[in-house]
């Protein structure tokens, strides 16, 4: 069937790059998909550059890290220097337009490069704190790693007791995973 | 726009930001540290020792002479350095871990023998690098990753009280004190004198800070203050222990 | 003890970590001791959670030392004791483990290696090795097993208790920071349901009855007046030692046999290794795998005979040749070159392990 799709997130400690990956991870895994995720952070317990790998397929995962990503996702101005390595004439690569970056920063042998004004939207149309879960409706999107009923559903299974709280905040995250659908699937 | 606030001067403003998280109390105390070396003038004949902990943070903090050490192994390193060179003021930083716990047995020796150097003791209850497990000082129903239905005296034991461990162990030669975040500018006085022990050649000095970590306690800023100036005082109450005659009344006196 | 904590196999999405506190559960594990050390913390946040649900009990003690004595005190009293640790708490570790190794205490002892020396990483390495397969001040006489999946974290921790009160030898399972944290899928399962039957512990201390009246007093010792008694202790530590060996040595291997270059590599780094050594042969090209799953014992015959017919052997890790230097030992004599690929504190990738072998392969 092929080698796994292989995603790399990255942002600063607290934009909830790791919660993006422990969703879709989950997602996968329930889909009945091979799965392998693992964190890297530094020392600091905030703050920080946080990265995620993340690896879907349907053969167990060889390694926990790889060379080259399909995709890779950077949230933060660090975020991008720190995920250069990973991008590879194959990859696509996807920011966040708040990380400002200069055109000549990001990486020039790309697949695709991709601007998302994720975090605008988020604060715009829904609200800053699910920033981080319509990046995560984009990488859906880009990759088709899960579908978005299954990445709903994962959501619902990790945040469902605050949902039974706030009924609202059902909308707002599955809103935002389609409103990070929608910014690719424009882009692409 | 810029803002640039009011920092000591021994602080390397090149590393600042620094990387704590908000809200953490090595900020303050790391502040009045600079001011008491500041107003001793003692830039020069400074080292700084840190520990391994949150605390390994503050190596590139000082425009001092700084070590990151091992865990619990800071006044041990200190202690070493002190003896090889009388004329630099040795500063051991540490955490409640590096001191109470796994650096117990060096504080009590250190204690004993009368180092001269100065220890420094962060106390916020737990261990927060690692992501916040209980520490000697973590206090009893208090909840952490390795208490998480609360500390259960029955099982571990009460918080450990270190400095009235240390004033209890040293002779009149030893200052002794326990500051808080919340008394800034009675914590750098507390530093200055604990500095001065040092520089008179006279003995140990051992100040334990009542501090915050907001991040593993989980509490906003109104719950953070609320530990710090009521909760924990209730078993670290705050104070000198042991003064020696020659540092009490504002002097510092080479006669005591 | 009443109902085991796994009534039935369960398959689980979930990190290294809370793995190894589960398998300890299944292993009916009593008491743990430790002390905090990334990136194995969370083996006792899982552990002090799961514990009183399961009448077992927990100390965080107050150093690494202390978790190493308290485990074994724990063995002592005939308790299923362990603790965990990780880099400089490693270190730390082998006092204890030496007083076990000499006293043969059945110490069961989970590492996740960490970048080194010193402080260096809290994030991942194959760094201590050497520290855990030769540790302390006698001849390394423990047992060490290198995982690479968190399937086999699962299984060989609680394989451990058994070989540990099997053999009496401190074993130590020894994984890594990015097993630690990894998340993959597994199936976690109560050892009884697959036919898997505990070793029973024994007490050395506090058997019923008084010394002296209706027993003989247990007395245990570590330390002997003479050379000459040191010496017949050891060779007698060493036979034991030896028998165990062929019991207790473990590997994986394929396409050894027609391979002019072998890739040798243990831990999570085998399974970059499996995979590149898998693509090599779909085109055709003459490399095998081996994998040494105890490090100590290593299996020496097979490895001799893999190093006696290989050309090279690529050994690849994430350390400085720690491993390399303990395949050098057992193949000492064979022609077989040593390639290296060593990146000390770094992952290895499939990518690099295929490119380098394809480079050196005739």
């Amino acid at each position: 069937m092929g080698r796994p799709v292989r995603i790399v997130a990255a942002g600063e400690g607290g934009q909830g790059v790791q919660a993006i990956a422990e969703i879709l991870a989950e997602a996968a895994y329930e889909e009945g998909r091979q799965v392998l995720y693992i964190p890297a952070f530094g020392v600091e317990q905030r703050g920080g550059v946080s990265l995620a790998f993340l690896q879907v397929g349907d053969e167990p995962i060889a390694a926990p890290k790889f060379e080259k990503a399909d995709i890779v996702v950077a949230l933060s101005g660090r975020a991008v220097h720190r995920t250069k390595q990973y991008v590879g004439p194959e990859t696509v690569f996807v920011y966040d337009t708040y990380a400002e970056v200069e055109e000549k920063d990001l990486p020039q042998n790309a697949k695709r490069v991709l601007a998302i004004p994720g975090l605008e939207v988020a604060r715009k149309e829904l609200h800053p704190r699910v920033f981080n879960v319509l990046i995560m409706g984009a990488v859906v999107e880009a990759t088709k790693v899960v579908t978005a009923d299954d990445a709903k559903k994962a959501i619902e299974k990790r945040l469902g007791y605050k949902f039974e709280k706030e009924p609202k905040l059902r909308e707002l995250n599955y809103r935002a995973i389609e409103r990070g659908m929608d910014l690719v699937g424009k882009a692409l | 726009m810029q803002v640039s606030p009011a920092m000591p001067k021994s602080w390397r403003r090149d590393t600042k930001p620094h990387k704590f998280c908000p809200g953490c109390g090595h900020g303050l105390a790391l502040k009045a540290l600079g001011e008491a070396i500041d107003e001793l003038g003692i830039q020069d004949k400074a080292v700084f020792g840190c520990d391994i902990g949150c605390s390994l943070l503050a190596w590139d903090f000082f425009n001092v002479d700084t070590v990151q050490t091992h865990h619990g192994r800071t006044i041990p390193v200190m202690t070493g350095m002190k003896r090889a060179r009388t004329e630099l003021v040795c500063i051991a930083y540490m955490g409640d871990g590096g001191g109470y716990a796994i650096g117990s047995q060096h504080m009590v020796n250190a204690a004993a023998r009368n180092e001269k150097i100065t220890a420094i003791l962060i106390n916020n209850t737990q261990y927060g690098m690692t992501g916040g497990q209980m520490a000697p000082t973590t206090m009893p129903g208090q909840k952490t990753e390795t208490t998480p239905y609360g500390r259960d005296p029955e099982v571990a034991g009460y918080p450990t009280k270190g400095p009235e461990m240390v004033a209890a162990i040293t002779d009149e030669r030893a200052y002794v004190a326990r500051g808080t975040i919340a008394r800034p500018r009675q914590l750098k006085e507390f530093m200055k004198k604990a500095l001065q022990n040092q520089l008179d050649g006279r003995g140990f000095s051992f100040i334990e800070v009542v501090s915050a970590c907001p991040t593993n306690w989980r509490t906003n800023a109104k719950e953070t203050w609320y530990w710090v100036e009521k909760t924990l005082p209730t078993y670290f109450p705050v104070g000198e222990l042991k003064v020696p005659e020659a540092l009490r009344a504002g002097g510092g006196a080479k006669n005591g | 003890m009443g109902e085991g904590p796994i009534t039935e196999e369960k398959r689980m999405f979930m990190t290294g970590n809370e793995t190894v506190a589960w398998a300890a559960l299944a292993a009916g594990a009593e008491i743990m001791y430790g002390y905090p050390i990334t990136p194995q913390n969370e083996i006792m946040h899982y552990w002090t959670r799961l514990a009183p649900k399961h009448g077992r009990l927990f100390l965080q003690t107050e150093d690494e030392l202390s978790a190493g004595f308290t485990t074994v005190g724990g063995v002592l009293g005939g308790r299923r004791a362990f603790t965990a640790t990780a880099g400089p708490g490693n270190v730390l570790m082998q006092e204890p483990v030496s007083m076990a190794e000499m006293m043969r205490l059945p110490i069961v002892i989970v590492v996740m290696q960490r970048g080194g020396p010193s402080t260096a990483t809290v994030i991942y390495s194959q760094q201590e090795v050497t520290l855990t397969t030769l540790g302390g001040n006698g001849e390394g006489f423990r047992i060490v097993y290198s995982p690479s999946t968190n399937q086999e974290l699962f299984d060989y921790t609680i394989k451990a208790f058994n070989t540990a009160w099997r053999y009496r030898f401190p074993t130590f399972v020894l994984a890594d920071g990015y097993q630690a944290k990894l998340r993959e899928p597994l199936t976690i399962y109560d050892p009884a349901a697959r036919g898997i039957k505990m070793v029973p512990t024994e007490a050395y201390t506090g058997r019923p009855g008084t010394p002296g009246i209706d027993r003989p007093p247990g007395q245990y010792r570590n330390t002997y007046n003479t050379e000459e008694e040191l010496y017949e202790v050891i060779l007698g530590l060493a036979a034991e030692y030896e028998k165990m060996a062929a019991e207790v040595a473990e590997y994986q291997s394929f396409g050894t046999e027609d391979a002019t270059v072998v890739v040798v590599a243990h831990g999570v780094v085998a399974r970059a290794a499996k995979d590149a050594v898998e693509k090599l042969r779909k085109e055709g090209l003459k490399v095998g795998y081996f994998r040494p799953v105890t490090l100590r014992p290593l299996p020496l015959a097979e490895l001799r005979a893999v190093a006696g017919s290989a050309q090279k052997l690529l050994i690849a890790e994430s350390a400085y040749g720690q491993l390399a230097r303990l395949v050098k030992e057992a193949i000492y004599g064979t022609k077989t070159e040593i390639v290296p690929l060593y990146k000390p504190g770094l992952g290895v990738t499939s990518e690099e392990i295929y490119a380098r072998a394809r480079e050196i392969v005739a």
